[in-house]
């Protein structure tokens, strides 16, 4: 009798798996591999351009005005073939999307790092210490978020325009519009950090290195700040989507990158102009791909959240 | 494999309550099925109180959650019958299956917060479980509700019908979940831990009502629980579950007395009494060769005792007090005319330890014990009061260097917050080696934690895993490997062992005193278990309310009370010795 159940016991506890769940489920899910796949496909495409490019759609001597117009997949006056059509200015819309891309991701990818390099030590900060710091610090994020992320991006990016001497205005457009999203994105990272921290530090582990004398420094960086990962990283890829949009809504408001220079966002901008006259593929094209990028990218993150967690490997 | 084979039949032509007849219960994982419960059979008859006991794990739960048809996917039963009153109900579904579960079938949980809705009254909550079970009238239904009340013995019934859940105290919530429990008067009710969250003095009135509710009303009842002494006090008969399998079903007494199964006679073996201590506890394991036999303790050496009177004791407790101000803000307070709230969390605390013993701080939950467990510690500042280690006032400059932080640490309550989930083992277990300046080359701080975790029975390839991976009784024993590797001459233990269960229990405490022998460890024990206290200890303080009611030699104190307090808690103590 003890003998058998020593031997055929199967444990609840058992199910840990050696294999990790998370391989699995990025296995098993079809979603989540097609989204890496795009998401691989468009980062791929961002790095590439120059070369995947047909031609250098920043570079006005390389347009040929003779060929705006040209529907998706035909050739041009010239020698020109263009598989996605041309626009008003006869640029490619197959290399303006290309290069679009570049602006989209390098903006997005540098207002997330801006509002993770102010959020998240504020955000641990108030959190550990508690006290007038704190109540301060959440009463500004109160006040910011009462605003929508646009109208305070707008605001931020209307004085930093007008701070600037006017020949630099369109040069530096591509900082300003980073500024602008970081610093309306910050509030998010703050409270999530904030609330995460104030669960953490209840717990043991904060008082048993508080015992041996830990600095406030150490147990911060060392002991809270890698718990606060998966949170972080959640919210860092969906507000990188938030920022590609908030970016491309600028930009189509016609505040953000100049024409010369476009994004995504302002190629949808160009492209709406014309969707009634029935040059529908300046406008779908980008859209598209404006869209394939944010819903991959958060996919993605929701299923890296999970696998970052140790707790379910 | 059935070799529970159930003669008790009171009534021989009568159909039991209840009647499981090898029922299985499986999980389809990816790795293929996995059996939580395996050929488990037993009846309950009207009025009987069947006890199933077992560690976590065992599939005591799953069994309860399999007659009340709660198991959800990717769990199934797989075969076997449930059977109410000679109706199956294992296949039924949907509404049928609801009605069962609600009206026949009464169910009363572990934390009655949780289970009681903090939107609606009492009142509501009764009233509407009985016009959902019983074609009455509201005004019957507030009549009943207010019955039910007096039954479980709430006082002021009346009043207490239009107040909130957060308005009763933890015993009082579980006696309106006892009472929400009998509202369709139901033929079986199971209790599923139903006194875990509660102090061992509410424990044992909610024992005594749930066994009185039961006899009155002719209901049978299956009482889960991992405590044997609430077993001893309420069940008539005993199921003794282990990873799934029923060991042994049987009388209460004979079970507690005469186990016949190995793993149950060590499994009784291995819980502390209050009644006597033994030197090393047994530790259970299924098909473990041998019965493991508990040591019988030895008392040390008198020589010692006299010695130690002229000795300074290591740690010297002196009026210590902790206030906590509950109060509201100075503006709030001054508009209100309110007087300053003072909570005394430790009042005039004074105690001392002497080198190489164990002093243990009991008391129940709210009694302060913590607070000045922290304060000695030093993670709380004291408000008044001192606390001298070796002679040197813990509190004062002089003692926070690096040299008297070496000396003491700390093993808290539940290993799954005391470890850091995203450090491994090594990690761990060097950080206060590195930190406190112990070693000074990687190779050195390697070695190190190598001994600690062998001195903890721990495997060498451990240090590269993470907490999760281990089970609660090996991340304590991380723990406590963390806490030795800096070499202290005086643990604060928390709680060490009331998240465990009882054979891990057994193990950790024998551990304890291993290393206690070994290098002559002093440690302050801090629970609000008597059975581990009396157990570990060599003197004990007990406390109430922020106050220290009663200090000295443990077996003094245990055996022959003297304060009010102390002994209210030994005789709400359940017991295994004790039955009705």
């Amino acid at each position: 009798m003890t003998e058998s159940v020593k031997q055929d016991v199967a444990l609840p506890t058992g199910w840990k798996a050696s294999d990790s769940p998370v391989k699995r489920a990025f296995a098993k899910s079809r979603l989540v591999q097609v989204a890496a796949a795009v998401l691989a496909l468009l980062v791929l495409a961002t790095i590439c351009a120059p070369l995947l490019a047909l031609h250098n759609p920043f570079d006005p001597g390389s347009l040929d005005l003779m060929d705006a117009f040209t529907p998706p997949w035909s050739q041009g006056m010239g020698e020109m073939f263009y598989p996605l059509g041309a626009d008003d200015q006869g640029r490619d819309v197959y290399s303006a999307i290309l290069y679009g891309l570049r602006m989209s991701v390098f903006v997005g990818v540098a207002a997330v790092a801006l509002s993770l390099i102010i959020g998240v030590p504020l955000g641990l900060i108030a959190g550990y210490a508690g006290g007038w710091f704190d109540t301060l610090l959440m009463r500004i994020a109160d006040v910011q978020l009462t605003f929508p992320v646009i109208l305070v991006a707008l605001l931020i990016f209307g004085i930093a325009r007008g701070l600037l001497p006017e020949g630099y205005r369109d040069d530096m457009a591509v900082f300003v519009i980073i500024v602008a999203i970081g610093l309306s994105d910050w509030v998010q990272y703050a409270r999530t950090v904030r609330g995460a921290v104030m669960v953490e530090k209840q717990k043991d582990y904060v008082l048993a290195a508080q015992l041996i004398g830990r600095s406030q420094t150490a147990i911060l960086t060392k002991h809270i700040l890698p718990n606060m990962l998966a949170p972080i990283l959640v919210i860092a890829t969906i507000s990188f989507a938030h920022a590609i949009v908030a970016e491309s809504t600028l930009s189509y408001l016609g505040v953000g990158l100049p024409p010369t220079a476009p994004s995504l966002g302002t190629l949808i901008r160009i492209g709406q102009s014309f969707l009634f006259s029935g040059e529908w593929w300046i406008l779908l094209f980008p859209s598209l791909v404006l869209l394939a990028l944010a819903l991959s990218v958060n996919l993605v993150g929701d299923w890296l959240r999970d696998a970052l967690n140790p707790k379910l490997q | 494999m059935n070799m529970t084979t159930d003669t008790h039949n009171p009534v021989p032509d009568a159909v039991p309550v209840l009647r499981v007849r090898n029922l299985s219960v499986t999980f389809d994982t990816y790795k293929g099925p996995v059996h939580v419960l395996h050929d488990v059979s037993f009846d309950i008859w009207p009025g009987e109180i069947l006890g199933v006991v077992g560690e976590s794990g065992a599939g005591k739960s799953m069994t309860g959650s399999a007659v009340t048809g709660l198991i959800e996917a990717p769990g199934r039963i797989s075969s076997g019958t449930v059977e109410l009153r000679g109706l199956r109900i294992d296949n039924l579904q949907g509404e049928d299956l609801r009605r069962i579960r609600g009206k026949r079938i009464g169910t009363i949980f572990q934390d009655p917060l949780t289970s009681l809705n903090p939107v609606y009254t009492v009142g509501d909550h009764l009233v509407e479980t009985i016009r959902t079970h019983l074609p009455v009238s509201e005004k019957e239904a507030q009549a009943r509700a207010l019955a039910l009340l007096e039954e479980v013995e709430i006082p002021h019934a009346k009043e207490r019908m239009a107040q909130y859940p957060h308005q009763f105290s933890g015993g009082m919530r579980q006696r309106v979940a006892i009472a929400l429990a009998l509202c369709a008067e139901p033929e079986l009710i199971i209790a599923d831990e139903p006194t875990t969250a509660l102090d061992v003095s509410v424990q044992a009135q909610i024992i005594a009502l749930l066994r009185k509710v039961c006899k009155e009303r002719g209901a049978a009842a299956m009482l889960i629980t991992h405590d044997m002494g609430v077993i001893a006090e309420t069940a008539d008969r005993v199921m003794v579950m282990y990873h799934g399998r029923v060991l042994e079903t049987g009388a209460v007494r004979q079970v507690l007395d005469a186990p016949r199964d190995p793993y149950t006679q060590v499994l009784m073996a291995a819980i502390p009494s209050v009644h006597q201590r033994v030197e090393r506890l047994p530790v259970p394991e299924v098909g473990g060769g041998p019965v493991a036999k508990a040591v019988p303790w030895t008392p040390k050496e008198v020589a010692a005792d006299a010695s130690t009177a002229n000795v300074r004791p290591l740690v010297e407790v002196k009026d210590l007090c902790k206030d906590y101000d509950l109060s509201a803000g100075w503006l709030a307070r001054l508009l209100a005319r309110e007087e300053k709230k003072i909570l005394k969390a430790a009042d005039h605390v004074s105690f001392n330890i002497r080198k190489g013993t164990t002093f243990g701080l009991v008391g129940e939950s709210g009694s302060g014990k913590s607070t000045v467990a922290r304060m000695v510690a030093g993670l709380t500042p004291p408000t008044s009061g001192t606390i001298l280690f070796d002679g040197v006032d813990k509190w004062s400059p002089a003692a926070q260097t690096v040299a008297m932080r070496r000396r003491f640490q700390m093993i808290f309550q539940d290993p799954y917050a005391s470890l850091n989930p995203r450090w491994t083992v090594e990690q761990l277990i060097a950080e206060p080696l590195v930190v406190l300046g112990i070693t000074q080359t990687k190779e050195e701080t390697a070695a190190r934690v190598q001994e600690a975790l062998r001195r903890v029975r721990m495997k060498p390839d451990d240090v590269t895993k993470y907490p999760h991976q281990f089970s609660g009784g090996q991340r304590q024993r991380i723990a406590v490997a963390r806490a030795l590797a800096s070499q202290p001459e005086f643990i604060i233990c928390d709680e060490p062992t009331s998240a465990l269960d009882v054979s891990v229990q057994a193990q950790v405490l024998n551990l304890m005193r291993d290393l206690q022998d070994e290098f002559g460890l002093t440690y302050l024990l801090i629970s609000h278990n008597l059975a581990v206290i009396r157990h570990m200890c060599d003197d004990i303080g007990v406390m109430q309310r922020g106050k220290l009611v009663e200090v000295g030699d443990a077996q003094v104190v245990l055996d022959d009370p003297q304060h009010a307090y102390t002994k209210d808690l030994m005789a709400a103590i359940p017991d295994i010795a004790h039955v009705h």
